[in-house]
């Protein structure tokens, strides 16, 4: 689904990732670990087009995307939550799922000043699918409120329900569970498998490492910016490389 | 969606009706100018209060709709639909251009940018002497007329300018509370949140600053036929700062805001003539303090207020925490 | 031979002017440096720098060196109350919000200067007379020394602080990271405060020193600001030799210019650069790499 080829990131003179390669396969749930600093976020980002990779090149289904703006690759179905959750504070929660059918529609200036009989059937049409999403995640009782007011473990879930709008191949999710209680962190783990059930393939970054070996087919393990193991959640509990680097740390 | 309809309905219905107990006095003639800047403010609004883009050459576009309809209709004998077309058309061609670079600015170098944008504009209209006249303004300019009908009354006048600002207004709305308008907020909210949910946020940056510019520019026509007479100090920074005021007032990213702020603003000198060129002070005082205590501007500060002096018999105080 | 005679002369003031610009753009950097923030107010500082020494040397009969001070000195203080009054409240701000606050303050600032002096245009008398000095065939004002002179101080002076106090030194740090510098105990707050402080400052003396050769009044403030941004964005914002570059490349270009193709238009090319350098170079003239936007 997405390659990593050979991924290198600088900052002036700083190295925050060297020779980066792994698969993401189809329809698996993919993990990236990493004690702090690793290069995971650094890594996602790279990933999801908001820097270039110094060198390297990243591939969605043997495409190469290195060179495509966030909004190019989310059209091509990769699609991306944030660890610190980016909503749209000053719209309500069922407009922010709404931006997110921003690609399923394609109503422009002039067919929305004017009120095109199409935009108004096609502005139906996404604030049904909306109303869907918000089910999905289970907040529809939260439709019309404004998203800035929501609760931390509310808003992940609303932008998880905004990013899946865009209809994504492959989600990508940056530390979902950070900052969710053990409940909530729970209700995650059931949706992100649903999402899989969809036939979604889902790579996250993640802290909590409960969820990870619960959740996750497969796990890359960074540290300092390269590759320390590649593997099943069992075989990395089993790697005495990443079990130095986790204690070392501490 | 249907309160908005009748919203906008009844603001209509107000705005057709006024005229009628002012009976054409020097009020109208005022009301003529609220007009012409609501729709200024508006155009403003649709950049800085929804997509979160400041512009400080507003003004530059509302000249250069004045200045070409001045220049076709007087030195070309044009006629004056023909040439409030064209030159609309071509100032939002110019905004298209000047906007992907200027737009792919951040913050304040965005609205240093704009401000040259406005300046040199500005300049050329005093110095291309043998085109506009220079600095002593550019005179005779027809009225408009449709048929044997001329706008030459300030109730005519009225009636003409309020139809094209209805028309821009409702268009707006419609803008505003459809995709292209949640677009334009997603971007203002979080621009990085944006582009990843797939909006292009460079080209409908570009596309409203286009817009703002046409807007301005039909009402630039407008103006200089209303006036028959312009000069480059009406196009100077000085009112592109007063647009920016009239829409903090009235309430950025509110389309009645900025018809709320440009009423109050275009009122105001008028009310207060002793004030005469000391308006900045007041326009100072009110940008910083508007900023400060009530950044959403009056249309959020006044319901606020209202709630506060009245306080609903359900809610007991300490609960609304 | 007449043709290079003139090109010196429109070097010579062109460089003076360019002076002027490098001072300005200077308090520009030092503000932006510490807070991130483009005072759109920082012309007024120039302007009422100008305007306060022709009050204090013609209504109050200062002598003209504390007519000087007292100019200077009153416009630091209006920086710092600027400052605590209109920078200080703002929590979170944004910069739409820093933009719309300081268009506010520059423009209050101008109408209470036209309320209090009028908007005649005023001039103040050359510091040591209007003798032209003659060089290589173009002539030269004592003015012209006299901005040289203090503009070559002021950015010595600026060099010393910034390296050599402690002040200048946690300026510098929160500049490059805030909350680093408040991490090792520097109050970020009382910095900013200092920013505002130095760059009104600076401001005003570039206001006083160039009054006696273009006149002054309440309005002069928006040209010579922005040109003074113009320079300091060549300079790529920093506060140091790239500014002082900028601002003299940009005054020189500027009087040639309207010396050999038209005055009229002389403005317009300042604003033509600031354009061009923000399309194609906004990290500056002279900085390399970074293609980050700010």
């Amino acid at each position: 689904m997405l390659s990593l080829n050979g991924i290198g990131k600088r900052f002036g003179g700083l190295t925050a990732l060297e020779g980066i390669s792994f698969n993401v396969g189809k329809g698996s749930i993919t993990g990236i670990i990493g004690p702090n600093g690793a290069g995971k976020t650094t890594l996602f980002n790279v990933a999801t087009g908001i820097y270039p990779p110094s060198c390297g090149a990243v591939l969605l289904e043997g495409k190469d995307i290195s060179k495509l703006p966030p909004e190019g690759r989310a059209r091509l179905g990769l699609v991306r939550t944030f660890q610190n959750i980016e909503l749209f504070g000053k719209m309500t929660v069922l407009e922010n799922v709404m931006v997110g059918l921003h690609t399923q529609s394609s109503s422009g200036l002039f067919a929305c000043s004017f009120r095109m009989p199409w935009q108004m059937s096609e502005e139906k049409r996404i604030r049904a699918r909306a109303m869907e999403l918000l089910d999905f995640v289970g907040i529809p009782e939260l439709a019309e409120v404004q998203a800035g007011t929501l609760s931390f473990g509310k808003g992940r879930l609303l932008e998880i329900a905004r990013a899946m709008a865009l209809e994504p191949k492959l989600l990508l999710m940056d530390e979902p569970a950070a900052g969710l209680n053990s409940s909530e962190t729970a209700e995650l783990a059931d949706l992100i498998k649903k999402i899989r059930d969809l036939g979604v393939t889902v790579a996250l970054v993640e802290h909590d490492m409960d969820l990870v070996m619960d959740i996750c087919d497969q796990l890359v393990v960074l540290n300092l910016g390269t590759m320390l193991a590649e593997g099943t959640p069992r075989q990395i509990q089993d790697n005495p490389a990443v079990i130095t680097a986790y204690l070392g740390e501490e | 969606m249907k309160s908005d309809r009748i919203k906008f309905l009844v603001f209509a219905l107000v705005v057709l009706l006024m005229p009628l107990p002012l009976s054409g006095g020097y009020l109208t003639n005022v009301l003529i100018f609220v007009g012409i800047n609501s729709v200024l403010a508006l155009g403003l609004n649709l950049l800085l209060g929804y997509a979160g883009q400041i512009s400080l050459g507003q003004a530059a576009f509302f000249g250069l709709g004045a200045y070409g309809s001045g220049v076709l209709t007087t030195a070309y004998g044009l006629n004056p639909w023909l040439a409030m077309i064209a030159v609309a058309v071509c100032v939002a061609l110019f905004a298209f251009a000047i906007g992907f670079p200027v737009l792919r600015l951040k913050g304040h170098y965005l609205a240093m940018a704009t401000l040259g944008v406005g300046v040199i504009v500005n300049i050329a209209f005093n110095e291309t002497v043998d085109l506009t006249g220079g600095p002593s303004g550019l005179s005779g300019i027809p009225n408009l007329s449709i048929g044997s009908l001329t706008f030459d009354s300030d109730l005519k006048n009225y009636y003409l300018v309020w139809v094209f600002a209805l028309g821009m207004i409702l268009l707006s709305l419609n803008l505003v509370n459809s995709r292209f308008g949640r677009g334009l907020r997603a971007i203002h909210d979080s621009e990085v949140a944006a582009r990843v949910m797939g909006v292009n946020a460079r080209l409908m940056k570009v596309q409203v600053f286009t817009l703002s510019a046409f807007m301005s520019a039909i009402m630039g026509s407008l103006y200089c036929h209303v006036m028959t007479f312009i000069s480059p100090n009406s196009f100077g920074f000085h009112f592109s700062v007063e647009l920016l005021t009239m829409i903090v007032i009235g309430g950025l990213g509110s389309v009645y805001g900025s018809i709320l702020g440009a009423l109050l603003l275009t009122m105001l000198p008028e009310m207060l003539r002793t004030f005469q060129d000391y308006d900045i002070i007041v326009y100072g005082l009110l940008l910083i303090t508007m900023t400060i205590y009530l950044p959403g501007g009056l249309v959020e500060g006044i319901p606020a207020l209202f709630r506060r002096l009245v306080p609903a018999k359900k809610v007991t105080e300490g609960s609304d925490a | 031979m007449e043709l290079l005679n003139q090109v010196t002369q429109f070097v010579i003031s062109g460089l003076a002017t360019g002076s002027i610009y490098a001072l300005i753009g200077l308090s520009f950097a030092i503000i932006f440096n510490s807070t991130g923030i483009i005072n759109f107010a920082q012309g007024e500082f120039v302007m009422l720098g100008g305007v306060l020494t022709i009050f204090s040397l013609n209504v109050l009969h200062l002598p003209l060196l504390a007519a000087i001070l007292v100019a200077v000195a009153v416009t630091t203080v209006i920086g710092l109350v600027f400052e605590r009054l209109a920078i200080r409240p703002l929590k979170n701000a944004t910069p739409l919000m820093l933009i719309i606050i300081t268009i506010g303050a520059s423009i209050l600032i101008r109408g209470l200067v036209m309320l209090l002096w009028g908007k005649d245009t005023q001039a103040l008398p050359a510091f040591s007379g209007t003798d032209p000095i003659s060089v290589a065939g173009a002539t030269l004002l004592p003015q012209h020394l006299w901005i040289f002179g203090v503009t070559v101080l002021v950015i010595i002076g600026c060099r010393l602080f910034f390296n050599h106090t402690i002040s200048g030194k946690a300026m510098r740090a929160c500049s490059f990271n805030r909350r680093a510098a408040n991490l090792v105990g520097i109050s970020v707050g009382r910095m900013v405060l200092f920013s505002f402080v130095i760059s009104a400052a600076v401001g005003a003396l570039a206001g006083v020193i160039i009054a006696p050769l273009t006149m002054t009044a309440y309005d002069v403030g928006v040209m010579l600001g922005l040109k003074g941004f113009c320079a300091a964005i060549m300079g790529g914002m920093g506060s140091g030799l790239g500014t002082v570059l900028g601002g003299l490349i940009l005054g020189t270009l500027e009087s040639l210019g309207a010396g050999l193709i038209s005055s009229g238009y002389k403005d317009a090319i300042a604003f033509f650069i600031l354009l061009l350098i923000l399309f194609i170079r906004p990290q500056g003239l002279f900085k390399k790499g970074e293609t980050e936007r700010v």
